[in-house]
This record gives C-alpha cells, structure tokens and sequence, in this order.
C-alpha cells in the first residue's frame, strides 16, 4: 500500500460484510420477535376476545356477545399454531394485516405511529446534541474549570429530573405563564417543541459527559500533542483531530441513545398526548390487538437492526482503520 | 448550560410561531379537548363520538331532560297493534356529499347497526326495516314501546351510503349534521367545518378542532394554558384547582350514570340478601363522594340519580352508612369474627374479590376506599385492577364475585331499555348476576309493551323499590359530568345524555 492520502475511502469489503451481517440478523430478528411476541400474547391470563371486544366496543358496551363475534370473525377458536403460521405466511408476502381493534391497516397505523416516534426522537437528539456536545467540548478545553463544573451540575441535575416533572414544569411555564407554546396535542406547528425539549434536556446532560470525557482524553493523547507539536493551528487540531475521533465514540453513543428515546418515550408521549409508537404498542397489548403487536415490535426490533447497521456504517466512515487482521496487507 | 438550552428552547418557540394565545379569538378554530380517542368510525363502535361532534344524526333526538324531540325524523307514528313504525325522514335534508338523506338510505345505514351485536337495536324484536315512500318502516315482532328512544342511540347514527366500503365496513365518515368532517387523523385529532347546506340554525363557530388527550393532567394544562376552549373529563383534584384559581367557567351537570358495585348474587356468600345489604350499610357514601370525587352531592341513596326524574324516588328510604347495623345483619346471616378479626361461618372465612379497571381514574380509588371500610366491618376484600372486559367475561364464567364499574342508565333515553337489559330473568354482564325477581321481570314487561303513562309511572316506582332492598346491585356514588370552558366562548350546555356537545350553539365572547 502507498502512504494513505489525506480522506481515505471506506473499502467497500467491510461495508458489505456488515450489510452482510446485519440483514441475516435482521431475519433471525424478524423470526424470533414474531413467535416470542404470539407466545406471549397466547399465555397471557384474560379471555383475548373480551379484551379485543374491550377494545373495540369501549367499557360500556363490552359484553358477552360482543366478545363472541369478535371470537367467530377472527376465528380465535383456531389452534394457536395455525393462527401463528397464519401471521408468518402473511408477514412473508409482507402484509401486516389489519388491526383487530380498529379494522385500519396496521402498515399505516403503524406509519404514522413510527413517523411520529421518528420526528420526536430526531428532535430531541438534534436538540440535546447540540447543546450537549456544545457545552461537553467547551467543558473540556478547561477540565476542572467553572464551565466543567457547571456541566456536571447540569448532568446530575438533569438525569434526576424524571421527565414527566420536567414536562410538567415545562407546560406550566411555556404555555400556562408565557403562553408561546400549545401545552399538549399532535398535528400544529408548534406542538413538537415541548415534547422535544423534555426529552432533550435530559439527554443532553449525557451528551455534555460523554463528549467532555472523550474530547478531554483525545487532548491528552499524543498524536493530538504531535500535531500541535508539529505546528497545526488549534482550530485545525480541533476539527481534524480530536472531533473526528471524538466522533466514532459519539456515534455509538448517539445511536444507543436514539433507541433508547425511540423505545423509551411513553411517559413523555402519553404526557403531551403525541400518538407515538409507544402509545401505540401500549394501547395493542392492553386489548391484545395481535397483528399490532406484532407489527410494532417488529418495527422496533428492525429499527435497532437499522441503527446499528448505520452507526457501523458510519464508524467505518469516521474510522478507516481496519477491523480485522487479514483486510491488512 | 441552562442558559443554552433554554436559548435553544426559546429559538424553537419563536419558529413554531403560532402561539397558545396570541392569536384573537374568531382566527382560529374552537379547539375542544377530551380523554375519547377515536380507534373507529364504525356507529356501533366509535362510543357516539360523531353525534357528539354533531356531525351524524340519530332519527330521533333527545332534548336536555331525556324527553325525545324530532332528529333525522319529523316525528314517528305507531301502528294500532304496536308492530309497524313510521318515521317520516325530515324532506329537505342533505348528506355531506351533497346526496339527499333518503328512506332508503336511512333504512340501509339501520339495517347495517342492526347486524352489530352488544347494540341495542340488535336487541329489538325487529322483522325488517325498509323504505317506504318517504317513512322509514319498522317492523316488530312484537310491541316494543321504547323503540323510538332505541333509534335515538348513538349506535343508530345515519351515515350516508358512500360512507360505507364494499362489506358495508365504514370508511368515511359523511352525516348530515351542522358539523362535517374536515380532516382526521385517527386516533386523536378531528377538524371540523360547519355544513353550508345545513338547513338549521347556522353555528356561529365553523371551525372546530377535537384534540384526544390521555392524561388527565394533560388536559388540566390545556384549558389552563387557553389551548383548549371546552376540555372534557377532568380529575376532580384539577377541577377543584381550576375551580379555585377562578379564571376558567366550569359547566357541570349530573349524568344518569351510577358507579355500582355488581354483586353476584349466585355466590355461596353473597347470595345472601342480609349479606348484601350489611354490604351497603358498610359504605361511607358520603365520605367517599367528598374526599374522592370532592363532590359532596353524589353520594348515591339509590341506584338512580335525580338526573332521571322519572326514576329517581324521592320518597324511598335512603341507603345510609350504618356500621353496626351491617354488623347486626352479618350476625344475623350466622357470620362471627374470627381471631383476626375477619368474618367466619363454618370454618370458611368472608373473603371475596373485587374487579375494577382504570378506564375511569375514580374506580380504583373507590375500590380501595370499599376495602377500607369493609374491613372495618370483618369484610377481607381483594381489589383486582384490570382491564374492562374482565367484568363481562367473569359473569360469563361464573367466577366474579364483586365488580365496581359505572353504568349509564340512558344511553337509549328511556332508562327502561338498559334496565329490561340488565335485571331480566338471565342477568347481564353489567347488571345481576345469579339473581332473579319475577315481580321485576313482569313489571318491565308489561311496561314494554305499554305507553300508558300511569302504568308506566307505577312500574318505574316498584322498579326502584324491589332493586333499593334486594340489592342486585349496591348503588356507590352518582356522576357529575364536568367541561372547562374558557372565557373566549359562551353559551356551553352539556348534555345529561352525553349524546351531544352542542358546539354548533356556541359563540365567540363579545
């Protein structure tokens, strides 16, 4: 190999090896959640037609017979294996099905619950990132300083702070004292902010630690020393050196995080009344709407499958040192 | 730190722009908020979301006191032998698509509810209903007096025929109401717009934006924050504040539905009628009623509130909190304290269970301020939160003993039908379980299939009587039914029906 030129390529062997390995993951993902979910749904105590029924009808009018056509119509009565080759056979053709409860289809439920989960949790971590990493990498150019100190106020601050109380507060100064922002709600414009903002703060402190701990390690080392030794500008120190290694441990993190908000947000999301994926699964088991169930933790165990596979990908990038020994020549 | 996030979080309100109240009152839409979220469009299961909205109409309508008024109908008339109704289909009415409202398709959109079970139309003796000329036509196998109230239930809403898919599954949703749909996005948001074509009394609001909230506290936050100009289902902790803080109008009215507890009466302990009745001497109602529900005047003296006049008896004597009373009748019923304190007979100790659920945040507080007070009287109660249709499926299979739930006695206006439902000979999911009166079963009866008002009148009093001593059901609390209306609005009503929010009576404040 010759000297390596200033922006390296990702070699595409490795980018292919880890598609490679993240769609059979994907499948075996797919398989297991599937048949671990209906298995269960199944051993779960309570009659599943009255539930559906419950679910259906509304607490006033589920009764017996309601249960009972719900029983005829989706054929409950059938053995548990047949209903689950049933699903599989459908999932194959890549029809989710329609909800139990409702009658909609569950591929546009299930689309608009995501996109909503979606949106929130990119702006959240949009937001939490760049106060987060803002203020970890100023922290960090003084460790033990009074910006260092402040953030690790914010931290420990902000990780106490159970977000429900942090919503609360707020609601109650932005829309009920100041009235800039609708309090709660889906569909207007400003509606996202709040949500986001509860989730990001919390977040950010993480952020803020994260990036300090990292961009203070990346300082000290010594090829950031060489190149300042070498006559490197600060500025370009900084943006060569230490953000663009600083970077590959932000990364993971950063997707870690993205699943953790995307999985995590029910309290945040039934608090702000935003139907999202959460809201969404929660509502499914407590009728036992199957097909939704299914789906939604499909959606959400492929989401990992996908982040991880762009987080990797996305190490590669950032990283170009090879993984494995042989890919050395 | 603090101060860039709270830059990022100001940067971000000022792009939303619009903000909670910074707009004028007339250039944004009425924004109503409550707890229903919309999972369907169907009228047998979407829990009378769109005659709430006053987007569908029912043929018969209701006015605030229960009595029925004229809806989709002009009026109705019966046959002499009480098997054949007419109900002239009001001429100049217009769907949403534009499509006049037809007997025919009026007959179609009932015979659709009618194929729906757990409805009360399907529980009509009903041979057929047709078109015929401009009447819709019903047929009955027998007389059924309460037919007309049956046709104002939410679940009989007339939806146009291009509402309806192939397998008569509905798909949109086009009434004939002075509100149409405008925009949906299930489950929780609804836009509305008023109906130019409508023939009434033109709203004086025409933009209405329904907002599905869960949490109670949510919604408290929306009316305080002046997001929201009417909220429904309120907490009674943010009520009180709200109230308290003086900024806000609270309309309230009591609703004919009753928190109860279902008692099975089949059960080898509580089949007892002393037993059941020391149940309810057990119960501090008022206690309950002000420190739970802070609301001193819904403490139930008997099943019906005075919100059915008709039914609610003034002169019976009121179910009253009387421990020692209830520990007479238990000893009288052979039940004596065990060493610790809990009843026994024979060895077998008093030990029962409770079912409740959630859906209503007051049921399980009720349920274990019941357990308190049964144990003050030797009574161990188990209190089970779960999950609505465990009330149902546990009187099918035989093994609920105790279930606290709240019923409303006038989803069909006329209480008769949903009692001839849930006290006939076999029970009923929400009403007696392994227990049986002949006197009661004649007496709804003959008051089916009757209009004399005399008769009625006496049987609604033997009614009220044989359920205040045999207690199939023990009456807890009755329910008031509170909205927060901003000051931007006036002119609120609710209905004690839950059938309407008459929004289209609403105005902007001067």
């Amino acid at each position: 190999m010759g000297i390596s030129s200033a922006t390296p390529r990702i070699p595409a062997g490795p980018v292919l090896r880890v598609i490679r390995q993240r769609a059979l993951q994907a499948a075996a993902v797919v398989l297991l959640v599937s048949t671990a979910c209906f298995a269960i749904i199944q051993s779960l105590p309570g009659d599943i037609a009255f539930r559906i029924a419950a679910g259906r009808y509304g607490y006033d009018q589920v009764t017996a017979a309601s249960a009972d056509t719900v029983r005829a119509e989706l054929g409950l009565d059938r053995p548990a294996w047949q209903q689950l080759l049933d699903w599989l056979g459908d999932l194959a053709a890549l029809d989710l099905g329609t909800s139990l409860v409702t009658g909609a289809s569950v591929a546009g439920e299930l689309g608009l619950y995501l996109s909503s989960s979606l949106q929130l949790a990119a702006a959240a971590l949009a937001i939490a990132l760049l106060v987060g990493a803002t203020a970890g990498t100023l922290a960090a150019s003084r460790p033990g300083g009074i910006l260092d100190r402040i953030t690790t106020l914010w931290v420990s601050g902000a990780r106490s702070l159970p977000p429900f109380l942090l919503g609360l507060v707020l609601i109650l100064v932005l829309s009920v004292h100041l009235g800039v922002l609708p309090a709660a709600g889906h569909g207007a414009a400003g509606n996202i902010v709040l949500p986001a903002a509860t989730l990001a703060v919390g977040l950010s402190g993480l952020f803020a630690r994260v990036t300090r701990d990292t961009v203070a390690q990346i300082r000290q080392s010594e090829y950031v020393r060489f190149a300042a030794t070498k006559g490197l500008g600060a500025r370009l120190v900084f943006l060569r050196h230490v953000l663009r290694n600083a970077g590959v441990t932000l990364l993971s993190y950063l997707g870690v995080q993205l699943l953790i908000l995307i999985e995590g947000v029910v309290v945040v999301e039934s608090l702000f009344a935003w139907p999202g994926l959460g809201h969404a699964l929660v509502h499914a088991i407590f009728w036992r709407d199957l097909p939704m169930i299914q789906a939604t933790a499909l959606a959400l165990a492929l989401l990992v499958v996908a982040l991880n596979t762009l987080v990797d990908l996305g190490a590669l990038a950032l990283d170009p040192r090879p993984r494995r020994r042989e890919v050395v020549l | 730190m603090l101060g860039a996030a709270a830059a990022a979080i100001t940067v971000l309100a000022a792009c939303a722009g619009e903000g909670a109240q910074s707009l004028p009152s007339p250039e944004r839409p009425l924004t109503v908020v409550g707890q229903f979220e919309l999972h369907s469009l169907d009228p047998s299961t979407s829990g009378g979301f769109f005659t709430r909205l006053q987007v569908a109409e029912t043929l018969v309508d209701a006015d605030l006191r229960g009595a029925l008024q004229p809806g989709l109908a002009t009026g109705w008339e019966t046959s002499p032998d009480g098997l054949t109704w007419r109900f002239p289909v009001r001429p100049d009415a217009l769907f949403h698509d534009g499509t006049s409202v037809t007997a025919a398709a009026v007959a179609d959109a009932l015979n659709t509810a009618r194929t729906k079970a757990g409805t009360p139309l399907a529980t009509v003796p009903v041979t057929a209903i047709s078109a015929d000329g401009g009447n819709l036509r019903v047929d009955l196998a027998k007389p059924f007096a309460p037919l007309a109230a049956v046709l104002a239930h939410t679940s009989t809403q007339i939806l146009a025929p291009s509402s309806y898919g192939p397998d008569r599954t509905v798909t949109t949703v086009v009434g004939s109401g002075p509100y149409r749909v405008e925009r949906l996005e299930q489950p929780a948001t609804v836009e509305l717009t008023a109906f130019e074509q409508w023939q009434g009394s033109k709203p004086a609001i025409t933009e209405v934006v329904y907002q599905a909230a869960g949490r109670s506290e949510s919604r408290a936050l929306m009316a305080e924050s002046g997001q929201a100009d009417v909220t429904f289902g309120m907490d009674p902790t943010s009520l009180q504040r709200l109230k308290q803080a003086g900024k806000l109008t609270i309309a309230d009215v009591t609703l004919p539905r009753t928190i109860l507890l279902k008692v099975n009466a089949g059960h080898a302990i509580l089949g007892d009628v002393r037993v059941r009745r020391a149940l309810s001497m057990a119960l501090d109602r008022d206690s309950m009623a002000t420190a739970l529900l802070r609301d001193p005047e819904m403490a139930a003296t008997q099943l019906f509130p005075p919100s059915l006049p008709e039914w609610h008896q003034d002169a019976i004597t009121p179910l009253a909190h009387d421990p020692s009373g209830a520990r007479e009748l238990l000893a009288e019923a052979g039940w004596r304290p065990g060493s610790d304190g809990i009843l026994e007979q024979d060895g077998r100790k008093f030990s029962v269970t409770l079912r409740t659920f959630p859906d209503r945040p007051e049921l399980p507080i009720i349920a274990t301020a019941v357990q308190a007070k049964l144990k003050e009287v030797g009574i161990a109660l188990d209190v089970k939160v779960g999950n609505s249709s465990e009330i149902p499926a546990g009187h099918q299979d035989g093994s609920l003993e105790l279930g606290l739930y709240a019923r409303n006695y006038a989803l069909v206006p006329d209480a008769l039908v949903t009692l001839a439902g849930d006290f006939g000979p076999d029970g009923a999911d929400y009403g007696a379980m392994g227990w049986n009166n002949t006197e009661l079963t004649s007496t709804l009866d003959t008051m089916a299939g009757t209009a004399d008002p005399d008769v009625l009148n006496s049987g609604r009093q033997q009614i009220t009587r044989i359920l205040q001593s045999e207690l199939p059901v023990i009456p807890v609390a009755w329910y008031r039914q509170s909205a927060v209306v901003s000051p931007r609005v006036q002119g609120l009503v609710l209905d004690p029906l839950e059938r309407s929010w008459r929004l289209a009576d609403l105005s902007w404040a001067k």
